[in-house]
């Protein structure tokens, strides 16, 4: 996985690369606790993300309950198969998704 | 039926995704079983590295058998750790909201979504995991 992050004023764009599974979640975490400070719109680009696991919906859970507090919190460009799972588990409800 | 035993751990996850999903591409099974089968072993493996023998390591040992006519994959997980039956874990509620989600129960979740039949036994003082599903 690889994470590349664009800081444009209070809006951080979290394009996220490959595969997040539990080998490298607590990676998006970290990433997160690092980089939150003062964000008020986080938008993760998961156009190249090919697979996701729990560990990584947890990571995107974790990430949603911080925005709720200071701000908002979106997934863009959802590929087919890491939809089916948000959608399997309930998370495409909880989330806002744009396509 | 072949078989792969090896340490329990994180960092091991994908010599035994490959060990499973390299079968299926041999069997050109499509490539969303594949992805299917992917997430689902992950769950499974992942959870006997991060609970069973916790805070040592042991090992698991992973077997896999095809069937034909209808084509399907029967995998077993057998490790000699703590018992632990993951179908007694409650469902998480899919429609809670934010605030009531937890962030446990998700995985065995998905393993249940994706499989056709799975199954739990505690034999010998281990823990006998089998999951199938047709392609």
């Amino acid at each position: 996985m690889e994470i590349k992050q664009t800081l444009e004023g209070t809006t951080l764009t979290m394009k996220i690369i490959g595969r997040l599974d539990a080998s490298n979640a607590q990676e998006l975490t970290n990433a997160l606790n690092a980089s939150l400070d003062g964000v008020k719109e986080l938008i993760f680009d998961l156009a190249d993300l090919k697979y996701v696991a729990s560990a990584g919906l947890r990571a995107l859970l974790i990430a949603q309950k911080r925005m709720n507090k200071q701000g908002s919190m979106k997934l863009c460009h959802v590929d087919e198969t890491v939809m089916e799972v948000l959608e399997m588990t309930g998370f495409a409800d909880l989330m806002t998704i744009e396509n | 039926m072949e078989k792969l035993t090896i340490d329990a751990t994180v960092e091991n996850l994908s010599a035994v995704t490959e060990f499973i999903t390299s079968s299926l591409e041999e069997k050109d099974c499509s490539i969303k079983i594949i992805m299917q089968m992917e997430l689902v072993i992950e769950e499974l493996y992942v959870n006997v590295a991060s609970y069973a023998y916790r805070p040592t390591v042991g090992t698991v040992t992973i077997y896999k058998s095809f069937e034909d006519s209808p084509r399907a994959v029967i995998i077993t997980f057998i490790d000699g750790g703590v018992a632990y039956n993951p179908l007694e874990h409650k469902d998480p509620d899919i429609n809670a909201g934010i605030d009531e989600r937890g962030i446990g129960g998700l995985g065995i979740f998905l393993v249940k979504k994706n499989v056709d039949d799975i199954s739990y036994e505690r034999k010998d003082e281990q823990n006998i995991l089998t999951i199938k599903k047709f392609f």
